[in-house]
């Protein structure tokens, strides 16, 4: 049994989504843990939902980044448990230095809520175990701050290390918002942390037109 | 005593605001404008510090919160009110 935390910001809007597909995924438990708290150390994985924490005030998950939760997250990281923002999460994320690089305003600055295909990076990934190279998922983005952006000294770090977990297909247009090498999804040196723009969450019911997203979830609980 | 703190992109790090800003002026007629920089301005107020605190205090703000280390640049400066 995988117990799993799904925090929850001032803002948060996808906490109840990835709540309920762990919530019914088999061998997996779930809780909310509110931002507040500082003990995360019950959990065997942590979900950081997609959403407007703080209001996006300043940058994007710039604030949430100094919630008295994240200390924890960065000891659980450093522990190794799988760790996966989602949208804001993975804003958060990079805010907080557990992954590298940044996300900026869409290349048209435009508020991006669309379907889009992955291609299926690295598969040497706790979240990426169960799919194959190349495997094409579709889900949905919901984002203005999307676009992945690194030093190129970065970029060729996360190549040759292969922790690229998902780029954006060349179908339907493509790269929607500009992001470096078509980024996605990227995963820590360590390998146990995900962040990615697109939601899986929003894309693990057949009655929400794709179950592609499960696989992801499904992998962390192995 | 006041910061007054500048925060823009990074040389190489796209703009899209700037870009978006520089194409709306050559449209309403002023072609003369090359580029622009679309970045923040913060300001600050202290009381009780010297000058050279508040410029440490601003500086330590600037690098744990204001600006983003991966995209951004900033500078400022610390006037008297």
């Amino acid at each position: 049994m995988i117990r799993f935390a799904v925090l929850v910001f001032p803002g948060s809007n996808c906490d109840h989504d990835a709540y309920i597909v762990l919530k019914n995924l088999p061998h997996s438990t779930v809780d909310f843990v509110w931002h507040k708290e500082r003990d995360l150390s019950r959990y065997d994985a942590i979900v950081i939902p997609g959403g407007f924490s703080y209001g996006d005030y300043l940058r994007a998950g710039a604030i949430a980044r100094f919630s008295p939760i994240m200390e924890a997250v960065v000891v659980a990281a450093n522990r190794g448990k799988p760790i996966i923002g989602i949208c804001n999460g993975f804003q958060i994320l990079v805010e907080a230095d557990l992954l590298p690089g940044a996300l900026i305003a869409n290349k048209d600055l435009k508020f991006l809520s669309q379907s889009v295909t992955l291609k299926t990076g690295t598969v040497n990934s706790v979240f990426t175990r169960k799919l194959t190279p190349g495997q094409q998922l579709t889900m949905p983005i919901a984002h203005k701050q999307g676009n992945y952006s690194a030093h190129p000294d970065t970029l060729k770090q996360l190549q040759d290390d292969d922790r690229i977990a998902f780029t954006y297909a060349p179908v339907n247009g493509g790269n929607p918002n500009g992001s470096a090498m078509d980024i996605a999804g990227i995963i820590s040196e360590k390998r146990n942390v995900l962040g990615m723009m697109p939601h899986p969450e929003r894309a693990s019911d057949p009655l929400l037109g794709s179950v592609d997203g499960r696989s992801i979830f499904e992998s962390i609980i192995g | 005593m006041k910061a007054k703190i500048y925060i823009t992109y990074k040389d190489g790090i796209l703009d899209p605001q700037g870009n978006t800003v520089s194409k709306a002026l050559v449209n309403i007629g002023l072609e003369k404008v090359d580029s622009v920089l679309y970045g923040k301005y913060i300001e600050m107020t202290f009381s009780g510090v010297t000058k050279e605190e508040a410029e440490e205090l601003t500086d330590q703000a600037c690098r744990k919160l204001l600006a983003n280390h991966n995209t951004e640049k900033y500078r400022f400066e610390v006037v008297a009110e």
